[in-house]
């Protein structure tokens, strides 16, 4: 977005993630009462109705800006003021740009596409319409995040994103597995979303301070200097703040240290491994720093760590995925390692390859991802590679495009992967961000990704059979719903990489580089970085030699793949058990990073919970004890006091009136005659006393 | 000594009234009691009426006299009541066997 530009007003583009939504609602509402009377097929036809319609919209949203003159190409739709406090204005704002355009049609269209194909998966789980309405919710959420024209819209999708997730992970909720699974991607997505709230703050802190409360894009981007010239800590707040929004990153584009929750997510169903894996959830990130790019062009520290970050992981990832026999769990891994790569092309401030990447293994990935579905559902729901194999006959559709699909991913020539993949390698070589060191990491992972990717399909596809006779018995393609998203993903995997030619292939030949001339007014327009824009005369040739070398070691890896798991001349043993299988078991366990996590986070939280409850029982529990006793003990003082002291004055006032009774009652002969004995003495006494008183006066 | 005066009467009186004692104190039965009783009032009537006849205070003396006799009578009806109830209670008339009030 360009700080001169103006926007276009385009109410209807809020229709692009509110038909989703009210497609979420209607199934949530009523999904249960439309699947009993009408059948799934109603439920279907709902859910991929809507998000149709917002493909159509954001198809006609790109046509749209397509008219407008580079500069301008801002569709806006103000809803209504979210959150009006004090200075503060936040509103229910959407905005397409040609970064967001990009977005919204990768996710409603390979949303679309896996909703389509999920109607076929998913047909006899009794939770067809609960599946649809989660993916409907999802679709919006994810929507929502790339749509919003503020921080705080876009971290709401962010959140539902994570909340649908959790949902969809743990779907099928009544193994415990599957809900643990669930539960782990949404809290690591919080540790994430911990750091990403706080960057929010302090941006909107700093923005304030500065007498500008705001947190939409258009009105932070013109005034970013605001954040270069502050400082906290002595570190410049664009520092601090991207690192934070980093952190959130991490969290949702499975980065190192926060991936692990990616490959346990894939305990839900297929479907949902290509929508979160492959088109929208995990681009979350990457996205996010796309459209802060301007924030992050500031602070070349975070670059650096992004840079590094994103090439550690993809390294770790593709490592991991050697060894793995799970067929999902591969394609988890090497998700994670193709994500590396954008967030590697994102910290070498090639923001353009990145999204490119983005788009590009959208396709591959939904594609791997929705085959290795539709294999998984012909063997009756097995997924270890080493209990198939020899599928390629049987399964002619599914086989053929996950086989183009991977050479998509591995880089083979002329696929939507290569050009892609070459375009980071290369800005990561030569961006002023880049180094040679992150180039010689991308190149090897280029080469770990061949080899892992055509290790599955050896093991899937060729070979013999491994499966039981029953399975064997069952095999059987998948329906056309299924296959058909597939071949149009396999369509997409081959041709979307010839909207991003590279310049050193396509320049000669007069193919523009459509996806940087689209994406300019986003990226390159406004304070460009330098190395991030188009190749030079002097660096074709290198540029070329650099191609070459990744597309050999590539080549490398999928000869090495042939050779072990082909026509097996190699016995995968020698390298399992070189250098005394320490290696091996290493990545066969994942670096035990999932153990490490477990000992220091999990553990460590119990052991502090422990350490609490005890200070709860033994300290406060023996103060509240403790001051009890004390009360009962003045208690039974007290009551000594009443027994002895109170309890005591009344009895003895009672004992001496008794004591006194008693003897007083003496008096009382009964006989009359001492009574008047008694009168007559008084009576003489009387006369006496008298007598001698009169005497004496 | 002559004539019989006024210390005549109040000697006289003064017997009366220490028999009446005497009686009312030693006798066991409820009726001498009674009887002492009388003996006593009687001693009081003679003092009435002998000062009443030396002393110039008009009949004041004899009013008093026929009160006394007057309350005499009920008084004897009285005590012959609680005579009677004291017989029916303990089928004696004995004061000393009647000690029931003792303390």
């Amino acid at each position: 977005m360009t700080p001169h530009l103006a926007p276009t007003a385009a109410p209807w583009v809020a229709l692009i993630p509110l038909l989703p939504l009210a497609g979420a609602a209607g199934l949530a509402l009523g999904g249960a009462r439309l699947q009993q009377r009408f059948g799934k097929g109603a439920v279907g036809w709902l859910a991929c109705g809507t998000v149709g319609a917002s493909f159509a919209l954001s198809v006609a949203a790109v046509a749209t800006l397509l008219g407008l003159a580079p500069d301008d190409r801002l569709l806006v739709a103000d809803l209504w003021a979210w959150i009006h406090v004090g200075g503060l204005q936040v509103d229910v704002a959407y905005g397409v740009d040609p970064l967001s355009a990009v977005m919204i049609l990768v996710v409603t269209g390979i949303g679309g596409l896996i909703h389509v194909y999920a109607t076929g998966y998913m047909h006899d789980d009794d939770g067809f319409w609960r599946f649809f309405a989660y993916l409907n919710l999802f679709t919006f959420a994810m929507l929502t995040l790339v749509l919003a024209d503020n921080l705080l819209l876009l971290f709401l999708g962010w959140e539902g994103v994570g909340f649908c997730s959790w949902g969809l992970i743990g779907f099928w909720h009544k193994e415990l597995a599957n809900t643990t699974a669930g539960n782990k991607a949404f809290i690591v997505n919080r540790i994430g979303d911990f750091g990403f709230v706080l960057g929010i703050f302090l941006l909107f802190w700093t923005f304030d301070a500065a007498g500008i409360p705001t947190l939409a894009f258009r009105e932070m981007e013109p005034r970013a200097d605001i954040l270069n010239q502050a400082r906290l800590w002595g570190v410049p707040v664009a520092t601090l703040a991207t690192l934070l929004l980093f952190v959130g990153a991490t969290g949702k584009s499975a980065q190192i240290p926060l991936y692990v929750w990616l490959p346990d997510a894939m305990a839900g169903p297929t479907p949902v491994s290509a929508l979160i894996h492959a088109a929208t959830m995990v681009t979350a990130g990457v996205y996010m720093i796309g459209r802060l790019h301007w924030l992050f062009a500031l602070a070349p520290v975070t670059l650096h760590v992004i840079a590094v970050v994103g090439a550690a992981t993809a390294l770790v990832a593709a490592t991991i995925a050697l060894a793995q026999n799970d067929i999902k769990k591969v394609l988890a891994y090497s998700t994670v390692s193709q994500l590396g790569y954008m967030v590697l092309a994102m910290g070498v401030g090639a923001w353009g390859a990145g999204i490119f990447h983005l788009l590009t293994h959208a396709f591959f990935k939904a594609c791997l991802f929705l085959a290795a579905g539709s294999v998984i559902h012909a063997m009756g729901g097995e997924q270890d590679m080493r209990r198939m194999g020899g599928l390629w006959g049987k399964l002619p559709h599914t086989s053929r495009t996950f086989l183009i699909a991977t050479l998509a991913i591995a880089g083979a020539p002329f696929l939507a992967g290569f050009f892609s993949k070459d375009e980071i390698l290369w800005q990561a070589f030569s961006s002023r961000h880049g180094h040679v060191l992150l180039w010689l990491i991308g190149t090897t992972v280029a080469g770990l990704t061949a080899f892992y990717m055509f290790r599955q399909v050896f093991l899937v596809f060729f070979g013999e059979c491994r499966a039981d006779e029953h399975t064997r018995h069952h095999l059987h393609e998948s329906p056309a719903v299924m296959t058909a998203p597939l071949w149009i993903l396999a369509a997409g995997s081959v041709l979307t990489g010839y909207l991003g030619v590279p310049h050193a292939l396509g320049g000669p030949l007069g193919v523009a580089h459509v996806m940087n001339d689209w994406l300019a007014p986003v990226f390159g327009g406004y304070r460009p970085v330098a190395g991030a824009g188009q190749p030079h005369g002097g660096e074709l040739a290198l540029e070329l030699g650099l191609m070459l070398a990744s597309v050999a070691v590539a080549a490398g890896g999928v000869l090495l793949a042939w050779l072990m798991y082909g026509n097996r001349t190699l016995a995968p043993e020698r390298f399992s058990e070189a250098l005394g299988g320490a290696p091996y078991r290493l990545v066969l366990n994942k670096y035990w990073v999932d153990e490490a996590y477990d000992l220091v986070f999990v553990r460590g939280t119990l052991a502090v919970c422990r350490a609490a409850a005890w200070v709860d029982t033994r300290v406060i529990d023996a103060v509240v004890d403790g001051s009890a006793t004390v009360v009962r003990g003045a208690a039974a003082i007290g009551r000594l006091i009443d027994d002895w002291v109170v309890d005591g004055a009344v009895n003895a006032v009672a004992d001496v009136t008794w004591a006194v009774g008693r003897r007083a009652r003496r008096i009382q002969t009964g006989a009359i005659t001492s009574y008047l004995y008694v009168v007559l003495l008084g009576v003489l006494g009387g006369v006496f006393l008298w007598w001698s008183w009169a005497s004496a006066g | 000594m002559g004539e019989i005066g006024i210390t005549h009467w109040v000697v006289l009186s003064a017997i009366l009234f220490s028999l009446g004692l005497f009686c009312v104190l030693t006798r066991r039965n409820a009726l001498g009691i009674l009887m002492g009783i009388e003996l006593i009032l009687n001693s009081a009537n003679v003092n009435y009426v002998a000062f009443a006849r030396y002393a110039d205070t008009g009949y004041d003396g004899q009013i008093f006299a026929i009160f006394v006799i007057m309350l005499a009578a009920a008084e004897a009806a009285i005590g012959l009541a609680i005579v009677l109830g004291v017989y029916q209670a303990f089928e004696t008339i004995d004061v000393d066997a009647t000690d029931r009030l003792r303390g």
